[in-house]
C-alpha cells in the first residue's frame, strides 16, 4: 500500500496527535475507508499506540474499517424521517440490494448505511447518495435511482443528471 | 482579491457607510435560498437558472442575484424572494424562471401559479411578509438569514455587522460585556439553558492561560437543524459573538466543533473565518486593538454524545469522545486541561444583537426567566415543516397551528416532542403551555436544541420511546454502567412491548431502570436518556397497556400487533395502494372492485395506509 498520501495528511497537520480525528477523516476521504496497515502506520508517525488510533476509529460511527462500495447510500433515521416512513424506505433498499445495514454489495457498488441525522426534515423520508440528497423518497423514486448508479456505473457518466426537483 | 484589513473600528463604520452609499436599494434583487434544504430541493440550479436568463436577457447589471442561507420556509423548497416588491415564490424550479423574469423583473406582474397557497383557506399570497409562517415569527437571531449572502462578509458588514463587536471594543470594559449578558438573562440554547454570563464570568475569573472559547455545532438531536441553518446562513453572526466573547473571557483562542454531517455548514465557516481574518476582524490585532483571538474548526466524527461539553473538549483533543464526571468545572480545567468556555452557536448568535440592541431591549422580549426569543426546527406531521424563530413564552399551539399551518390532511393532533432524545412527548391537553426553559422541564419534557417533532394519530408512542432509546443505546459511549446497561435494558423492554411479547411487570420495572439510570449516570445523556419513556408513560399510559393487555398497536404501527383491513364501502379502487405495497399483498383496486389485502403476504409495513386518499384503510 502507498502510504505518500497517508502521510501527507499527517504532513497537513503537523503531526499533532491531537490531530487524529481530523487526519483520520482525511485519510479516508482519500481511501474511503481505514485498513489496517493505514492505522498502524499512522500511530507510529504521531506515537501514539496502535490501541489507541484503533479506539477512536471505532468510537466514531463515521469511520469505516472495511472497504465501503463506490456509492455510499445514507438512510436518515432523523425523528421526522422515522415518522414518515423512513424504516419502509431501508427496507426497500435491503430487498432491492440483499445487503443489511452497514454492509457492501458483492460488486462493491453500494453500501448502505442509516444515520440519524441528515437535517433535510421537510424531505422526509430522506436519502443521500454519496452526496446529493434525494427526498420524499418513494418506492418508485428509489428503484429509479438505484437504476441509474448502476447505469452509470456501466457506461461511466459523472452524476446522474436529474431533472425533477425533488428527486 | 486583495481585501483591505481595517485597523480601528471607525475604518468599520466607514467602510459600512460606504458599502450602504454604493448599494442601490431599489435595485432588482433575486434571494435565492441555498440552504441544504432548498439545495437538496434543486434551488443551485434555480440560482444558475436566474444568472442564465439574465444574462440573456441583458440584465445582469440591472439585477442581483444572491444565493442566501435558509429562508426556514423547508416545505416549500425551493424560494425565491424578488426584492423590493417582496414576491415571495415557492416549489421553484429552473423552467419556471424565464416566467418570473418576464412576470415579476422586467414587468411587475405576479406568476400567479408559483405563490404560496394557503392549506386552509386555499388563498394564494404573493408577498413574503404576508404569509402565516413569517408573520407569526419574531425573528432575532434569523434576521439576517435569507437576506446576507453567507460567503460575502460585506453582505453582513452592510446589515450593520460586527458593529456590536465594534462597540465592544471601544465602549465597554470585559466586565462590563459580561455584565450585559448577565442582565439580558440569556441562557444556553444548547438544550441546558445555564445563564450565559453566569459561565462567562467563571471563565474570566479562572487562572491559567491559555484560555479557550468554543463553540458548540454538533447539533446531534434528529429532527434538529436550526443550528445548522445558522452555521450555513449566518456564519458571520456565530463568529463576532465568539469574537466578544473571547475579549470579554480573556481568550484569545478558539475552536468550532462542527459535525461532519454539515458540510456545507464547515465550508461557510471556512469561508467566513477567512474573510474576517482578512478584514482585520478576527485573527491578531481585531480592529487595531491589542486583542488578538483565532479561531479554528474542528469536525465531529459522528458521536452524538459529543455534544456533551466534556465529551466534545475530548474529541478536539483527538480522543475517544467519553465524557468525564464534572468535580471541576470546565471553565477552570476543559480544553487541553485550561479554563475553557463553551457555548451553542444559537447561544453565540445572540450575543451581537443584545450588545447592538441593549439589555433593555432584550430583556422585554420572553418570559421571567427565559429571555429572548427561540430558533425551533417543527418537523414531522405539520403543514410548514420548517425553521421558526419565537419568542420564549409563545405556546405550542400557537406554534403548531398559527405557524406551522396545523396537521396535514387533517388528521388530529397526538403529540409533540421537544428537546430531541433528551426530552418528551406531551399530549393534546399541553397545547397552551407556554414555551419556556422551566415550564417544559416541570412537565418532563426539556426545550434541548430545538427540535420540535410534531405527531398525529399515526404514531404509536411506545414505538417513539422506543426509537429514541434506541437511538441513545447506539450512543451511550460506554464509560458508566448506568447508561451503558441502563438504557441497553429499557430498550430491550421496549422492544419487546412493541413486537407483543410485553408483560405487565416490564412497565414497572421499565420505570424503575429509568429511575436508576437518570440518578446515576456521569453526563447528560444518561441523565435525561429517560426522559422519551418516562413522559410516554405519563401521558400515553394507556397505549403501553394496550400493547401488553390487549396485544394491540392503536396507532398501527407496531407490525407485530397490527392487521390493516381496507374498508369496501370507503374504498374508491384508485390503486394508489397497490402501488405503494412493497410485497404485492393487495389485489383488486381498479375497475370500481374495491381493494383487498391478502394477510397472508401482508407485512403490516402500513404503506397502504399513508398511501391511500380516502381513509379506507383501518386496523
Amino acid at each position: 500500500m502507498n502510504l505518500s498520501k497517508v502521510d501527507n495528511i499527517i504532513q497537513d497537520y503537523k503531526g499533532n496527535p491531537s490531530s487524529l480525528v481530523m487526519i483520520l477523516q482525511d485519510i479516508q476521504e482519500e481511501l474511503n475507508y481505514l485498513p489496517e496497515p493505514v492505522l498502524n502506520h499512522v500511530a507510529g508517525k504521531l506515537s501514539l499506540s496502535v490501541g489507541h488510533v484503533c479506539s477512536v476509529a471505532t468510537f466514531y460511527s463515521s469511520f469505516s474499517l472495511e472497504e465501503r462500495g463506490k456509492n455510499v447510500i445514507r438512510v436518515c433515521d432523523g425523528t421526522a424521517c422515522h415518522l414518515r416512513g423512513a424504516n419502509l424506505l431501508k427496507d426497500e433498499i435491503v430487498r432491492a440490494l440483499n445487503i443489511s445495514e452497514g454492509q457492501t454489495t458483492e460488486d462493491k457498488l453500494f453500501t448502505l448505511e442509516v444515520v440519524a441525522c441528515l437535517g433535510a426534515c421537510a424531505l422526509a423520508p430522506v436519502m443521500t447518495v454519496n452526496k446529493k440528497y434525494y427526498g420524499q423518497v418513494t418506492r418508485e423514486k428509489l428503484l429509479a435511482t438505484l437504476e441509474k448508479y448502476r447505469q452509470k456505473d456501466s457506461c461511466v457518466l459523472s452524476e446522474p443528471n436529474d431533472s425533477k426537483k425533488t428527486d | 482579491m486583495t481585501v483591505k484589513k481595517l485597523t480601528e473600528p471607525d475604518a468599520l463604520a466607514k467602510y459600512r457607510d460606504s458599502l450602504v452609499a454604493s448599494s442601490d436599494d431599489g435595485k432588482p434583487c433575486v434571494l435565492i435560498c441555498g440552504g441544504t434544504g432548498c439545495r437538496a430541493g434543486g434551488g443551485l440550479a434555480v440560482g444558475d437558472a436566474f444568472r442564465e436568463v439574465l444574462e440573456q436577457r441583458g440584465l445582469t447589471e440591472k439585477v442581483e442575484v444572491r444565493m442566501t442561507g435558509c429562508h426556514g420556509f423547508c416545505e416549500q423548497g425551493a424560494l425565491v424572494v424578488l426584492k423590493p416588491a417582496g414576491l415571495l415564490y415557492v416549489r421553484v424550479t429552473p423552467e419556471d424562471v424565464e416566467e418570473i423574469v418576464a412576470t415579476s423583473i422586467e414587468g411587475d406582474g405576479v406568476v400567479e401559479r408559483l405563490t404560496y397557497r394557503e392549506p386552509a383557506t386555499k388563498k394564494r399570497i404573493t408577498r413574503e411578509s404576508d404569509v402565516p409562517f413569517y408573520a407569526n415569527q419574531q425573528r432575532v437571531v434569523l434576521a439576517d438569514n435569507g437576506r446576507v449572502d453567507p460567503t460575502n462578509i460585506d453582505d453582513y458588514i452592510a446589515a450593520g455587522g460586527y458593529g456590536s463587536l465594534a462597540k465592544a471594543l471601544t465602549q465597554m470594559q470585559p466586565d462590563e460585556i459580561i455584565d450585559a449578558i448577565e442582565r439580558s438573562g440569556l441562557r444556553g440554547r444548547g438544550g441546558g439553558g445555564f445563564a450565559t454570563g453566569r459561565k462567562w464570568r467563571s471563565a474570566r475569573n479562572a487562572t491559567g492561560q491559555p484560555k479557550y472559547v468554543l463553540c458548540n455545532g454538533d447539533e446531534g438531536d434528529p429532527g434538529a437543524f436550526m443550528d445548522r441553518s445558522i452555521m450555513e446562513g449566518n456564519p458571520h453572526s456565530v463568529l463576532e459573538g465568539m469574537v466578544i466573547g473571547a475579549y470579554a473571557i480573556g481568550a484569545d483562542r478558539g475552536y468550532i466543533y462542527v459535525r461532519m454531517e454539515y458540510p456545507l455548514a464547515i465550508e461557510n465557516l471556512r469561508i467566513a473565518i477567512d474573510q474576517a481574518t482578512q478584514r482585520g476582524v478576527l485573527g491578531e490585532n481585531i480592529l487595531g486593538s491589542d486583542f488578538s483571538f483565532n479561531v479554528k474548526i474542528s469536525r465531529g466524527a459522528g458521536a452524538f454524545v459529543c455534544g456533551e461539553s466534556t465529551a466534545l473538549m475530548a474529541s478536539i483533543e483527538g480522543l475517544t469522545g467519553e465524557p468525564r464526571a464534572k468535580h471541576i468545572h470546565t471553565s477552570e480545567k476543559g480544553l487541553f486541561g485550561k479554563p475553557t468556555n463553551l457555548n451553542n452557536v444559537e447561544t453565540w448568535a445572540n450575543v451581537p444583537v443584545i450588545i447592538d440592541k441593549g439589555v433593555e431591549w432584550y430583556t422585554s422580549i420572553g418570559t421571567e426567566n427565559s429571555k429572548g426569543t427561540k430558533v425551533f426546527s417543527l418537523v414531522g406531521a405539520i403543514n410548514n415543516t420548517g425553521l421558526v424563530e419565537v419568542p420564549m413564552g409563545i405556546t405550542l399551539r400557537e406554534i403548531i397551528y398559527d405557524i406551522g399551518g396545523g396537521i396535514p390532511k387533517g388528521r388530529p393532533f397526538k403529540a409533540v416532542q421537544t428537546g430531541g432524545p433528551s426530552g418528551g412527548c406531551l399530549p393534546e391537553n399541553m397545547l397552551d403551555l407556554p414555551v419556556d426553559f422551566d415550564q417544559l422541564t416541570e412537565v418532563g419534557s426539556m426545550m434541548g436544541s430545538g427540535g420540535m417533532i410534531v405527531m398525529n394519530d399515526h404514531t404509536c408512542m411506545v414505538e417513539i420511546a422506543r426509537y429514541f432509546t434506541d437511538f441513545l443505546r447506539r450512543e451511550s459511549c460506554g464509560k458508566c454502567t448506568p447508561c451503558r446497561e441502563g438504557v441497553l435494558r429499557m430498550y430491550e423492554i421496549l422492544d419487546s412491548i412493541t413486537a407483543g411479547r410485553g408483560k405487565m411487570e416490564d412497565i414497572d420495572l421499565l420505570e424503575e431502570i429509568c429511575g436508576y439510570v437518570r440518578d446515576n449516570s456521569i453526563c447528560g445523556l444518561g441523565k435525561t436518556a429517560a426522559n422519551p419513556t418516562l413522559s410516554t408513560l405519563r401521558f400515553f399510559r394507556d397505549e403501553y397497556i394496550a400493547h401488553v393487555k390487549d396485544h394491540k398497536c392503536p396507532a398501527g404501527v407496531c407490525q407485530a400487533l397490527t392487521t390493516f383491513i381496507i374498508d369496501e364501502k370507503t374504498c374508491k379502487a384508485c390503486g394508489a395502494c397497490l402501488k405503494a405495497c412493497p410485497v404485492e399483498a393487495i389485489s383488486g383496486g381498479a375497475k370500481k372492485k374495491p381493494a383487498k389485502i391478502d394477510q397472508d403476504k401482508c407485512t403490516t409495513c402500513g404503506a397502504c395506509r399513508e398511501a391511500c386518499l380516502f381513509d379506507a384503510i383501518m386496523t
